[in-house]
């Protein structure tokens, strides 16, 4: 299930009026609310419940048939990617070597469940599918940075996790 | 009308051209198992289970969607149409929660009949790993517990399309996909107006009333506590459908009997409080006519709809009648004049509603709804309860003999009965309205054109004692959407409104005896439902509110007039506005 976010929004006035303009013109057409969601997420960068109230008023549907639609298709999301994003390879390649192990110390050092973003906004934490680099087992990537062949024990992940103090 | 001809298994029947074959086999007689669709409001052909053959064609068809063509064959029960439906129905019950020991939809769930009759021996053929949902118990009125939903979807049509409210959808995708709200927030937290429309079209024990029946064998064990039952209006026109009687069996007297039966002391009517209702109501409406208050006047009986537009219309508070509902009107009276009357503390009378509705759960909790201190109303059951508890306690109601209202609270007009079907309300009004306004007998009581469960919108215009009245009946809270928005936009006019929150009025609520969807497709349930009503009201000779012996009596011994402060302080109440939630 998509994880829902916990984060307080910081939306402003003009990402809603930029949204809100959209509505206007193109809200009450018919399969509009597929459309209305990309460009939401396109201004917000995820889908909180204040930007699909905002969609539901605009097309003319309910809130829960939004969210519907926003938890159906995987394209949307519910809780916001952080300024490094870490997607951790849970690809068969990696799981074998371990990667499920250092998704949970990950969890445990960023003080965040997979799926989720930090308070700060700085690292925001997913699972993917094999990213295509089996050789370098168990493998996870911060940005575009590709980090593999980690240890299992999480002993590395401190010192990688330095590299983005700023 | 043109027509087209088919064959349905050999069976040549002619049907109007665009008919379903779902429509065209009905006509031949013979009955094809559906889930998921229901006319008009759930077309969606999603669950496959009316699956048959046509002639000349490869696959199979869906014959709820499908539409026949002149010379069209068709086979509902090949075997290759059999393997299919028990294919489905073992794959839906993989990840169904059997629990039909324990199931309030026993005996009367669609898929436990379907898995009966499509003979599955192996109900666990395909079963693996499932998905756990935990019950949605968070609301006053009902539960939802998804191990037992089929995704048929009927639900979320009833609350988007009947009602336009959607608090309910699909979320998720694929193995996850179930019903919820959005942002998985649990019932009590959305905006749901406890309307239990999706309760009553739901085919399985998915979704069900919370069950207070626990409470009344409670009270009526207790013998420190003086225990009466009111019935709503529409109770004796569905009650006997829980005990195989034909739709539209007037079962007014053997429903007192039960009610006895089961150790009621005082068995009374909430017809009393319909007529009841209507004094103040008219009162309020001919106050307001005459000398200005908000209007158009809106009915205030069905709290469904109160809830709906407290959360949806607050604009409209101002014009919603300040009447207590008769459920509440009937509480008030018996916790102060009959518990004076009687020589009670009113803290020992446990008032039991039976009701044909789930919002009047959440109605018992409302705040301002206490003319004696203590609650008006204790326990609100449904018609559904009730049945279970004549079941339980083993009352043949079939056998029963016809018995009366006990007195004091029991006599009702003919007005009180119609309360329970749509533009009933508003017909009992104009009744009293009409003779207090001409100060002259009504030649014909009846007002036809608001009439009718077929309209969700019924309006017309009287003339009485030389003012021009502008009236409408709206039942389904997607007809009251529809209606509001034009008297919000003055796009219309109206003096006086009856809103009733489920389609049809109370004859159709969502605590009524459930019916599976070959019924509901099919049979005009509303109007035959309806139709008991109106018909006991013609066999009577009190017809008016007004000349209710009783309710003149509570006057003159106890509540002084109509509109009096004593009537204000017990029978009227308040509302306030709810933020839009998820
Ligand atoms: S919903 Fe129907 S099939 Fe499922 S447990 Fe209840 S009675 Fe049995
Ligand atoms: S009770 Fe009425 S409003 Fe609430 S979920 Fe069911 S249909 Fe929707
Ligand atoms: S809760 Fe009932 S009506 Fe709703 S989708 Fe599930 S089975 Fe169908
Ligand atoms: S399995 Fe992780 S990169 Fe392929
Ligand atoms: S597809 Fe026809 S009833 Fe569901």
């Amino acid at each position: 299930m998509k994880k829902i976010s916990k984060l307080p929004f910081s939306g402003t006035p003009e990402q809603e009026a930029q949204l809100r303009a959209w509505l206007e013109e193109n809200g009450k057409k018919p399969g509009a609310a597929m459309p209305a969601l990309q460009f939401a997420q396109e201004i917000y960068g995820y889908l909180p419940v204040e930007v699909l109230r905002i969609v539901a008023e605009g097309t003319g549907r309910s809130l829960e048939e939004i969210y519907g639609i926003a938890t159906f298709y995987a394209q949307f999301s519910l809780s916001p990617k952080g300024k490094y994003k870490i997607a951790v390879c849970l690809g068969t390649a990696c799981y074998v070597k371990g990667s499920g192990k250092i998704l949970a110390k990950l969890e445990e050092k960023l003080g965040i469940a997979n799926g989720d973003c930090q308070l700060d906004g700085k690292f925001s934490l997913e699972a993917s599918r094999c990213i295509g680099a089996c050789g370098l087992a168990p493998v996870f990537t911060v940005n575009e940075d590709v980090y593999g062949r980690l240890k299992e024990d999480g002993s590395e992940l401190d010192a990688i996790l330095a590299k983005y103090r700023d | 009308m043109d027509m087209v001809k088919v064959k349905i298994n050999g069976i040549e029947v002619e049907v109007p051209a665009g008919s379903t074959i779902l429509e065209a086999a009905y006509k031949a007689g013979i009955d094809i198992p559906t889930l998921c669709y229901l006319k008009d409001i759930n077309e969606i052909g999603a669950c496959r289970i009316c699956v048959v053959e046509v002639k000349g064609m490869r696959g199979m068809v869906t014959a709820c969607v499908y539409p026949v063509a002149d010379g069209m064959e068709v086979f509902t029960n090949t075997e290759k149409v059999q393997k299919a439906r028990k294919m489905n129905l073992e794959l839906v019950l993989s990840t169904h929660n059997q629990d039909c020991l324990g199931c309030v939809r026993s005996g009367d769930c669609e898929l436990q009949k379907l898995a009966k009759d499509y003979g599955i021996k192996d109900t666990k053929a395909w079963s693996g790993m499932n998905m756990e949902w935990p019950v949605d118990d968070s609301a006053a009125h009902m539960y939802r517990d998804n191990s037992k939903c089929i995704l048929c979807r009927r639900c979320v049509a009833a609350c988007g399309v009947t009602q336009g409210i959607g608090v309910i959808g699909a979320n998720e995708r694929g193995f996850e996909t179930h019903i919820a709200s959005a942002f998985e927030q649990p019932l009590d937290n959305t905006s749901c107006v406890s309307c239990g429309q999706c309760i009553v079209v739901c085919p399985t024990g998915a979704i069900a009333e919370k069950d207070d029946t626990d409470k009344v064998w409670a009270a009526l064990a207790d013998p420190t506590k003086h225990v009466v039952v009111q019935t709503a209006p529409s109770i004796r026109a569905t009650l006997g459908e829980c005990f195989n009687m034909p739709i539209g069996t007037n079962v007014q007297g053997k429903m007192v009997a039960a009610a006895r039966r089961l150790g009621f002391d005082k068995v009374f009517d909430t017809d009393f409080a319909a007529d009841l209702t209507i004094m103040e109501e008219a009162t309020e409406f001919l106050h307001r006519f005459t000398e200005g208050g908000a209007m158009p006047l809106i009915t205030s009986c069905s709290p469904g709809w109160v809830k709906y537009c407290e959360t949806y219309f607050p604009d409209f508070i101002p014009n919603l009648s300040s009447c207590k509902s008769p459920q509440q009107m009937f509480g008030a009276v018996a916790k102060t004049y009959y518990a004076q009357k009687m020589g009670l503390d009113p803290k020992d009378i446990v008032v039991v509603a039976v009701m044909p509705c789930v919002a009047k759960k959440f109605e018992v909790g409302r705040e301002d709804q206490s003319a004696a201190g203590v609650p008006d109303v204790d326990v609100a059951i449904t018609t559904r309860e009730f049945a279970r508890m004549i079941e339980k306690a083993g009352i043949k109601f079939d056998r029963l003999p016809d018995e009366d209202f006990d007195k004091v609270m029991g006599e009702a007009s003919g007005a009180g009965h119609i309360f329970g079907a749509s533009g009933g309300v508003m017909e009992a009004a104009l009744r009293t309205a009409a003779e207090v306004l001409t100060g002259k007998e009504l030649e014909k009581p009846e007002f036809m054109e608001v009439r009718g469960t077929d309209k969700g919108i019924k309006e017309a215009v009287y003339t009485l004692a030389g003012k021009t009245i502008r009236v409408a009946a709206v039942s389904g809270l997607a007809n009251a959407k529809e209606i509001l928005t034009k008297v919000r936009n003055g796009e219309a006019q109206y003096d006086f409104i009856e809103v009733m929150a489920c389609p049809g009025g109370c004859i159709n609520g969502g605590g009524q005896p459930t019916q599976p969807a070959s019924v509901r497709n099919f049979v005009d349930l509303k109007s035959l439902r309806a139709g008991a009503l109106y018909t006991q009201d013609e066999r009577m000779t009190l017809r008016k509110s007004h000349m209710n012996q009783e309710v003149q009596a509570l006057y003159k011994e106890f509540l002084g007039e109509p509109g009096s402060h004593k009537a204000h302080e017990i029978l009227h109440t308040s509302y306030v506005a709810r933020p839009i939630k998820y």
